[in-house]
């Protein structure tokens, strides 16, 4: 990652432009959504139009051949990141540039294809993103067909075959519907049909959380297989920390559509700053302690549509102060990263507090 | 002092397909209980049969799967066998259940409120006004944020998370006897995981509530679980106390996914596996069915199926022990 990710507050305007570009840069992105009751309820009600801010000027980039995570809350905008990414949602502000080349001036699908071929996703849901009617071999062939890559039906057989046992599936399993598989098994597919249109760059949410932990391992020495040979780069989207930790080079941390911590994966997990990363981390569940009682953060989750003023965290924070309550901090540079938190931006909370 | 009667009694359970290639065996005669106010953790390999399991339980096969053999017993009466109509009444009321996909159990046209309002009226005696204030009692308990702002939302509105935590919601609305959660905590983070667990431990510790606890985190098997059922393959592999399955696992299965998750603080390059892949229904080895990746294995295993059988405090289908 190096700071690049944070150039928008390191330096301003400095753009290093001897420096190769890494491999996705998003700058400032902004996802909004309009969740206003319906019309005659403002009119008979006096409710006023409410708008959702998911993702909140959030800026980092990804070096060629790395991974960097998000993680963070449920609802905290990781998905609506990564839908943005790979042109799901279109971004209410800011920018997403693959390899130097801003999304945004790339006007028409077309011209944005050539593009797109080289970056897919794995979805959240399997369930979901999978077509019900499609056998699984149509399926994993349709990005193949659909970008042209293969002609003939022998060579995209063999290229089908070849990802379905990539994935620990059989080829033999192609004639299968979706329906027909465990909800483990449906994932590896989604995961063959990312791989089939040789992506460098792969968007995985929830890769494997839907897979038992032998399977699991099996899947992430491939992707990290993958990465080595073929220098794949990801964005990677998990609740299970220590998944992350074994994956990232670096890691986001975001609360409410914003990045709390963005650091070196392994500074964040030795040393996490952001009063939000220590208790995630301290949350984490442990196979030590049989029957431990873990406790939930403490106070309300805030609600989205009206996010707590200053630094959106301050009402469940230990270390929150009046400066806390009202000004909104912005990341800053620390050891290996950057940390968006007044008091350890005013040394305030020790690394080690 | 006679041992109480299991809520939940499950012998001899064969769950098939019948294709067009011959009939797939997908559950192979297991056997377990749950005692009230119990939570029985079950794992295993992804397709092993813990999600047809739990839905032969509640009467949810999709056919053409369909129970083959076997009884499962709710307080000692047969459930299996029950006319639709009546598994119905029982289904919602008196078992709850929390699918592994969330999506399928919401109706993506609805308001989370009507469903929630719908599914509450279906199984007690309330006016739509009263049903609602239960309904937002449901989302708070679940951690839903400022959950009168987002009750009138469609799924889709909702993050994956926040719609799992809808589905389990629904799942409590008739305070059942019975849940059975297929990865209730999968998609949630580990601040939600915390917050739905103890919920669930404490339905089980203030009503008796017995919970089906499928999940693929061993963390949360620890924490949760009194018992644990490890599944390969169909059949049950080990079963006994939580304890003695994490911290001194027989089965050399067990052993194997005990090994395979990641540890923060330990960087390895590859994580360790259990090489090659669960065998095919139609293609499960003689003998043990976890012989061809087993680094244990001996000639018995190649030829004679091992059963269930006590080995410390826990119950082990290995010829080892
Ligand atoms: N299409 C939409 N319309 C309205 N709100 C939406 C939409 N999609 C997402 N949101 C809202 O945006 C916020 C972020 O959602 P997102 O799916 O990005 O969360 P997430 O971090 O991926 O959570 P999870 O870990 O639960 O998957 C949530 O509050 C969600 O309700
Ligand atoms: N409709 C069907 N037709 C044929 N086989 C099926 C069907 N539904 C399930 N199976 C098979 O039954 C087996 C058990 O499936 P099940 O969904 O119970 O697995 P699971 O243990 O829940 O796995 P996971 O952890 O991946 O969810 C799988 O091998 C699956 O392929
Ligand atoms: S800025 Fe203040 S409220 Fe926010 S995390 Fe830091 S100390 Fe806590
Ligand atoms: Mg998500
Ligand atoms: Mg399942």
């Amino acid at each position: 990652m190096s700071l690049a990710g944070c150039s928008r507050m390191t330096s301003a305007t400095i753009r290093h432009d001897e420096a190769p570009h890494p491999k996705l840069r998003v700058d400032g992105l902004k996802r909004y959504f309009d969740v206003s009751p319906p019309w005659l309820n403002r009119v008979t009600e006096g409710r006023p139009r409410q708008t959702l801010k998911a993702v909140d000027d959030i800026s980092f980039a990804i070096e060629p051949g790395k991974t960097l995570s998000l993680v963070g809350e449920s609802g905290c905008g990781k998905s609506t990141v990564a839908r943005c990414i790979v042109g799901l949602y279109r971004p209410s502000g800011g920018s997403i540039a693959f390899e130097g080349v801003d999304f945004a001036s790339l006007r028409s699908r077309a011209a944005q294809a050539p593009l797109r071929r080289r970056m897919q996703m794995i979805f959240q849901d399997p369930y979901a993103s999978l077509n019900p009617r499609w056998r699984v071999f149509d399926i994993i062939a349709e990005p193949v067909r659909a970008f042209r890559l293969l002609r003939g039906k022998s060579e995209i057989v063999r290229r089908v075959d070849e990802l379905l046992r990539l994935v620990g599936l059989a080829p033999r399993d192609g004639e299968k519907y979706p329906h027909e598989f465990s909800g483990g098994q449906r994932q590896r597919v989604s995961i063959a049909r990312a791989l089939a249109s040789n992506p460098e760059f792969l968007v995985c949410d929830e890769p494997t959380s839907a897979l038992d932990v032998s399977v699991q391992a099996q899947i992430l020495n491939l992707m990290k297989a993958l990465q080595r040979e073929l220098g794949l780069t990801y964005l990677f989207i998990s609740h299970d920390l220590s998944v992350v930790y074994h994956m990232s080079d670096s890691v986001g941390v975001m609360y409410l559509g914003r990045l709390a911590e963005l650091r070196d994966a392994p500074a964040l997990f030795a040393q996490p700053l952001h009063p939000y990363t220590r208790l995630l981390l301290e949350t984490i569940p442990d196979l030590d302690v049989i029957g431990r009682r873990r406790e939930p953060l403490a106070g309300e989750v805030p609600n989205p549509i009206d996010p707590p003023s200053g630094c959106s965290f301050h009402p469940r924070c230990p270390f929150a102060n009046e400066r806390c309550r009202s000004q909104r901090p912005e990341l800053a540079p620390v050891p290996g990263g950057a940390v968006a938190c007044h008091a350890v931006a005013e040394g305030r909370l020790a690394p080690d507090d | 002092m006679a041992a109480p009667q299991p809520l939940l009694q499950v012998d001899n359970l064969r769950i098939e397909f019948p294709t067009r290639r011959g009939t797939l065996l997908a559950v192979d005669d297991i056997s377990f209980h749950i005692d009230p106010g119990e939570v029985l953790g079950v794992v295993g390999e992804s397709g092993a049969g813990k999600s047809l399991t739990g839905a032969a339980i509640i009467g949810l096969l999709d056919p053409p799967g369909r129970i083959a053999g076997g009884q499962i017993r709710l307080d000692g009466r047969r459930i299996d066998n029950l006319p639709y109509e009546q598994m119905r009444r029982i289904r919602g009321k008196e078992i709850g259940a929390i699918f592994q996909d969330p999506l399928t159990s919401l109706n993506p046209l609805y308001k989370i409120s009507r469903q929630l309002v719908e599914t509450i009226r279906t199984h007690a005696e309330m006016s739509p006004s009263q049903a609602r204030a239960r309904a937002l009692e449901l989302l708070d308990a679940v951690g839903i944020p400022a959950a009168s702002d987002r009750l009138d939302a469609y799924p889709h509105e909702f993050s994956g998370g926040m719609r799992q935590r809808v589905v389990i919601a629904l799942a409590l609305a008739a305070n059942p006897r019975l849940i059975i959660a297929d990865e209730p905590t999968t998609a949630l983070d580990v601040s939600i995981q915390a917050q739905i667990i103890a919920l669930l431990k404490q339905l089980c510790r203030d009503h008796g509530t017995a919970v089906m606890l499928v999940t693929h985190d061993m963390g949360v098997i620890a924490e949760t679980a009194d018992r644990v059922a490890v599944m390969y393959a169909g059949r049950i592999a080990e079963i006994g106390p939580v304890a003695a399955v994490i911290k001194q696992a027989r089965h050399p299965y067990t052993h194997g996914l005990m090994g395979s998750i990641p540890a923060i603080g330990h960087p390895v390059e590859q994580l360790t596996q259990i090489d090659g892949a669960m065998p095919r229904l139609t293609e499960i080895p003689k003998g043990c069915a976890f012989n061809p990746r087993c680094p244990e294995v001996f000639d018995k295993c190649l030829s004679h199926r091992p059963d269930l059988r006590p080995a410390g405090g826990s119950d082990v289908s290995c010829w080892l022990f």
